[in-house]
């Protein structure tokens, strides 16, 4: 009887050999022919740019492995550097993601296969958020997300509105938005978007982490970031502005129903409410940001990503090679804005490309010029390594007071989230002053 | 009890025995059962329902109009569906089709033996075995699933259909089930008598056993198959490839698409009442099968 059962195993397992051969063949490049390269990504599209490349390139093919938009794929990037394999050779990383990457030792440095030769592509403060203000250099900015102001044009001619340019003129509106239709809303202080939060926070010039030497700084719960969730409070409690998650059914019947009349976002919203409120096409127009200082106009990022290279990549130079091209070349860029339709980091590449403005805001020949306008003026922020923590820290917090609807609770969230970040922070062995 | 049915006199408790007899035949459907009855039948198949509604709207009319009322656009989200990244979409139904299918096989044969060999045979820590295996069946398969991710990335496997397919053959329920169908199922005579005759031992589970099982094991392929088919977390978690996807994993990415992306909702409810037909279609073939094995453990049992 235990020959027979062991005949079986043996069976069971030439199997297994075989349809392991079969799988692995796929997946990993051998010595000979083309390199391999394994992509995580999941801007739109990408795929088909990538196809440009590969038609060019036959010895080096890229293949494109979409993933669950960034939290997911950072996370799952994460756990295979640790097991030790499984991770891609190029990632697409927000760079909110990059330092969380570098502590955990996830990305090669570009700087020795001359990545350094491209830095006067982008602009300043976009070339630190991947250099970390260090020499080495862990990505290739792809895009960036500097923020504007949405509104539906025809609501605010209707009800004799102007666009607001302060934060004290955007609850002004939102007050006389709300009072001719109590259904109606400027916006959402959205719980759930930690991101669309620090972008704000960020336009009122915090920068939540600090590194002096050695040291960090964790700097959460000063004025701009405390200004900014008082302000919100102060709306959400007066019940003037809605306090439901974006991205939500509900919320996109919103955009639909012309319930949100605004939507406080960046510039790659045009994709979003195309693919959401199609049937509101010519309807919204662009703004900049309202501002607390108008004299010195300031915005910040949600969003915007970055193409790494991963330490467990076999073939790091020609990763690198691919990730410089994807990001710089003009044919690229090109395919970039109209496949993918980011909104393109290389600046001088930025307004080569983008002559004609997205469909959805046909109605606004001018949207790009905005666009480039705000885009200069992107106040610096400091990401630290555990942005993840603090993220979350901001939606459970911001839950609370979401739920509470007071302005004594948004203050005391971002108090919470001070807390929750420098603790972890000691906890993970930083030192934090 | 027996007492008082030989106190009875014999006639009445004929015409009690008649009675009875009237009673069960006559008995009329009870409004309360039935009226709970179809209230659970609403609550399982009103979501499905809405599944139905939902994937014949457009995208601006599906958060736009009324929630349960029919559109006209299911044919062309199916189309959508079909095109988007070049039939992706089936791909991962296939896949699916594959972890489900290959893996239930898989997990039914390899239950039916274990169960065949612990309730037939007798061998030391026969008993140690089985109680392992009742703890296995306590522990959800989610906890394990970083464990074996660390496992399978020692070996190489992440990544690859194999990290689907491995954790899921082993189901310690499955082999608990098989366990006692072949207990209940196999006489011990029958494997002495093929003994005798000079029949292997595997010759014997595949060929005497393994088909006098066969009610108890359609009942193991169908929750294995259904379990692999809705299982979401072990994929999710092996898998970066999207080629490998299955489509529990494909829909949640195509409504994950990150801030700058729109969700594609309408893709993802097309695709899920895509996704529960050909589970439908399993159920109703394989359930005469089913009722012919609850029934027969009812009385063995």
């Amino acid at each position: 009887m235990r020959t027979s059962i062991r005949v079986g195993a043996l069976a069971m397992a030439t199997a297994a050999t075989l349809l392991m051969s079969g799988c692995s063949a796929t997946a990993g490049g051998g010595d000979d022919g083309p390199v391999k390269l394994n992509y995580w990504a999941w801007a739109p599209n990408l795929e088909k740019v990538v196809d440009i490349w590969n038609e060019k390139n036959p010895d080096i093919q890229v293949t494109v492995q979409k993933q669950d938009g960034g939290d997911p794929a950072i996370t799952k990037l994460l756990t295979a550097i640790k097991a030790g394999s499984g991770a891609p050779d190029l990632i697409q990383a927000e760079y909110q993601k990059i330092p969380t990457l570098v502590s955990s030792d996830a990305l090669a440095d570009l700087s020795e296969y001359g990545a350094d030769d491209i830095e006067d592509s982008f602009a300043a403060g976009v070339w630190d958020s991947v250099t970390l203000g260090s020499d080495a250099i862990y990505a290739i900015p792809q895009d960036s997300g500097p923020m504007m102001f949405y509104y539906r044009a025809d609501i605010f001619e209707e009800l004799g509105l102007a666009v607001p340019t302060t934060w004290d003129e955007y609850a002004e509106v939102a007050r006389a938005v709300h009072a001719a239709d109590p259904a109606k809303y400027l916006g959402t202080f959205s719980s759930n978007d930690a991101g669309w939060f620090t972008g704000m926070a960020q336009q009122a010039g915090a920068s939540w982490w600090g590194i002096d030497g050695e040291a960090w700084s964790v700097d959460i719960a000063q004025t701009p970031t405390e200004t900014v969730a008082g302000y919100w409070g102060g709306l959400v409690e007066e019940g003037v502005i809605d306090n439901k998650p974006m991205y939500t059914p509900e919320w996109n019947a919103g955009l639909n129903n012309g319930e949100q009349v605004g939507w406080l976002s960046a510039v790659w919203a045009p994709g979003v409410l195309g693919g959401n409120a199609a049937d509101t096409t010519g309807l919204w127009k662009a703004a900049p940001m309202p501002q607390w200082d108008v004299d010195a106009p300031a915005t910040g990022n949600w969003g915007g990503s970055s193409t790494a290279v991963t330490t467990q990549s076999k073939h790091q130079e020609a990763a690198t090679e691919f990730a410089t091209w994807l990001n710089t070349d003009e044919e690229a860029v090109q395919a970039l804005v109209t496949t993918s339709g980011i909104y393109p980091a290389d600046a001088a590449q930025a307004k080569a490309v983008l002559t004609a403005p997205p469909e959805f805001f046909s109605n606004q020949p001018e949207f790009y010029d905005i666009a480039a306008d705000v885009a200069a003026t992107v106040s610096p922020f400091t990401y630290g390594p555990n942005v993840n923590v603090a993220y979350s820290a901001y939606n459970d917090e911001f839950a609370k007071a979401a739920e509470a609807k007071t302005q004594s609770a948004f203050l005391a969230a971002v108090e919470a989230m001070q807390e929750i970040t420098t603790a972890d922070m000691k906890k993970s062995g930083f030192t934090v002053k | 009890m027996s007492i008082a049915t030989t106190l009875i006199r014999p006639d009445r408790a004929q015409r009690k025995a008649a009675r009875d007899s009237a009673r069960v035949f006559r008995q009329k459907a009870s409004p309360v059962s039935t009226g709970i009855l179809i209230i659970g039948a609403i609550y399982c198949l009103f979501p499905v329902f809405w599944v139905l509604m939902a994937s014949s709207k457009d995208s601006s009319e599906l958060f736009s109009t009324f929630t349960l009322m029919p559109s006209t656009h299911l044919w062309d989200n199916i189309i959508e569906l079909s095109q988007y990244r070049d039939g992706l979409f089936w791909r991962w139904v296939l896949n699916t089709a594959i972890y489900a299918g290959v893996g239930a096989l898989a997990s039914t044969w390899i239950s039916a033996i274990c169960g065949y060999v612990l309730a037939k045979f007798e061998f030391p820590g026969k008993k140690i075995v089985f109680s392992i295996l009742l703890m296995g069946v306590l522990v959800p398969g989610v906890i394990l699933a970083i464990p074996q991710y660390f496992l399978l990335a020692e070996v190489g496997l992440t990544n690859t259909m194999w990290s689907v397919l491995l954790p899921q053959i082993i189901s310690p329920y499955g082999i608990y089930l098989a366990r006692i169908y072949a207990a209940a199922s196999v006489p011990t005579e029958v494997i002495e008598a093929s003994r005798t005759e000079g029949a292997g031992e595997l010759y014997i589970f595949n060929r005497i056993a393994l088909p006098m099982m066969g009610p108890g094991l359609v009942t193991i392929f169908l929750f294995q198959f259904v379990a692999v088919w809705n299982n979401f977390m072990l994929p999710y978690i092996m898998l970066g490839d999207d080629q490998l996807f299955p489509v529990t994993v494909g829909l949640s990415g195509l409504l994950n698409q990150g801030a700058s992306a729109p969700s594609m909702y309408t893709l993802v409810i097309t695709g899920a009442l895509l996704s529960i037909i050909p589970l439908i279609i399993m159920f109703l073939v394989l359930q005469r099968y089913w009722k012919v094995d609850l029934a027969a453990g009812a009385v063995k049992a």
